[in-house]
């Protein structure tokens, strides 16, 4: 456990001390603070946090992969994964430490779009038990983001490559339920419930359902799983 | 390297390191290794200080000696002036020496460096080398290297490996002395080439008179190939002022380690 502590803040470290978590970061606020705006100056404006909730996730879809991917790429590139991988430390500290690491910094980021839901609370009264629970949906599926980034990333030495898996692994989980409407029967069925978006309407409902914070936590433990077994991998054969 | 140090399989047979298995008991064998691998591999973006910290705190030392061991191997490996430079401003032999301390930063059993010297300036090189030289006695040190003057000058022994076979196994003096069987003398002698060349052969203990170089009636180098059970030498001296020849120069050449791996790669594989 204090190896996974020791390698998660050394990430969070780097993640402070180099520019591209402030960038895309920065990069994500803008973009939500974009749609925010068009929402609340709309003919119809809503005291809700459904736009900033939904808007959060579509970008999260990109902006998670970005800050996961030089988790294990940049260690494959310059050579220190060897070194951490031939140090007395076990292949899940390794994976868990690094994706404590990036959910700290997805987390702060979203911390700060509170400041849009704060301006709700200004000019209008917006229900709590929504904001809750959709502020929860919000941190389950960056959680779930993460996680796919993480396994992305331990598949490559590009971070690039890493990047564009992740997202569009992510692309395919967020928009299955647009397939899954055409159709009809078992696949639909299967279509919607690994689709990351629909588990999450029900959240910005307001409602509060176990079977989704289910959903997410095995999404999350599935690629935490698949990095675990990619790094493993190294020594198969 | 890779396999010894855990981070590859074997694709056959095993290795076990102080008794642990690197398959089986992994993280065991890992505690009891430092490694440095052929790519220095050192987080760019951190502190000389901080990254010694990280890396002596997940392989698992406590504060109180972390600190201690720091303040040691920075001045051990020469890095006082950097202890508070961000490392992707080091110069490579400084990364290098980096990359050592952090090696030996949880003082292992055994140390195991993958070409430690290369792509550094001559004077590094030096530099590295008087430093691994150093660790000597502490560790268990084994270095892999594609450079034969430097394993004749810092191993104690030498193991040749030629297409994934162990080709020899000893010190460098004595791998040499044992692929010719004997020693090469080099002579040089003024005196009539043809008898002097007759007289050595028929002396005992040479087996042969390899190569003669020089001015025919003046002085000329030999170089005579002798048996390793007999010194020839002070016979050798005797009979050329006994003929009343002049001797220069006697010296007994041993054999560099480059001759040594041309001819275990060459000759022997072609041989078998």
């Amino acid at each position: 456990m204090r190896n996974t502590f020791y390698i998660a803040w050394r990430e969070t470290r780097a993640y402070f001390l180099t520019p591209t978590a402030y960038i895309v970061g920065a990069m994500f606020l803008v973009l939500t603070g974009i749609f925010f705006v068009f929402q609340i100056t709309s003919t119809r404006p809503e005291a809700s946090v459904r736009s900033i909730i939904e808007w959060a996730t579509f970008f999260m879809v990109f902006f998670a992969p970005l800050i996961t991917m030089r988790l294990l790429a940049e260690e494959q590139k310059l050579g220190t994964l060897e070194l951490l991988l031939t140090s007395p430390v076990s292949d899940w500290q390794v994976a868990l430490g690094k994706y404590i690491a990036s959910i700290i910094i997805l987390y702060v980021t979203i911390f700060l779009t509170l400041y849009y839901v704060l301006l709700l609370y200004i000019f209008g009264s917006p229900d709590l038990g929504p904001v809750l629970t959709g502020y929860l949906g919000l941190l389950l599926y960056s959680a779930a983001c993460g996680a796919i980034g993480l396994a992305a990333s331990s598949l490559t030495s590009n971070q690039l490559i890493a990047a564009v898996v992740g997202v569009a692994i992510l692309l395919t989980l967020s928009f299955a339920d647009s397939v899954g409407y055409t159709l009809s029967g078992v696949v639909k069925t299967i279509l919607m419930w690994v689709c990351m978006d629909a588990h999450l309407n029900d959240f910005i409902k307001g409602v509060f359902d176990f079977s989704h914070i289910i959903y997410y936590f095995s999404v999350i433990a599935l690629f935490l799983f698949v990095t675990i077994m990619s790094l493993q991998s190294r020594r198969w054969r | 390297m890779k396999i010894i140090t855990g981070f590859m399989p074997p694709s056959s047979g095993s290795v076990s390191i102080a008794g642990f298995d690197v398959v089986s008991e992994s993280l065991q064998a890992r505690k009891m290794i430092g490694y440095l691998p052929e790519t220095v591999p050192l987080y760019t973006d951190m502190v000389v200080k901080e990254y010694l910290y990280f890396m002596g705190k997940i392989r698992g030392m406590d504060n109180s000696k972390i600190n201690k061991r720091i303040d040691d191997v920075i001045e051990l490996c020469g890095l006082q002036m950097y202890r508070d430079s961000i490392i992707g401003k080091l110069s490579k032999g400084y990364r290098q020496r980096l990359g050592i301390s952090q090696a030996i930063l949880h003082e292992p059993e055994i140390l195991v460096l993958d070409e430690p010297t290369i792509g550094i300036d001559p004077i590094q090189v030096v530099e590295t080398r008087d430093l691994i030289k150093s660790l000597k006695g502490n560790h268990t040190l084994m270095v892999s290297t594609h450079i034969l003057p430097e394993a004749s000058a810092i191993c104690d022994r030498v193991i040749i490996i030629h297409e994934g076979e162990i080709v020899a196994i000893d010190s460098p003096d004595q791998l040499g002395n044992r692929l010719r069987g004997g020693a090469v003398i080099e002579l040089d002698i003024r005196g009539p080439r043809k008898q002097v060349v007759k007289a050595l052969q028929n002396l005992d203990g040479v087996r042969n008179v390899m190569r003669v170089t020089g001015e025919n009636d003046g002085t000329a180098t030999y170089s005579i190939d002798t048996d390793q059970s007999i010194d020839v030498s002070p016979k050798l001296a005797k009979l050329i002022v006994d003929s009343g020849w002049e001797l220069k120069k006697l010296e007994t050449l041993s054999m560099t380690l480059e001759e040594i791996f041309l001819k275990l790669t060459t000759t022997e594989s072609t041989e078998n």
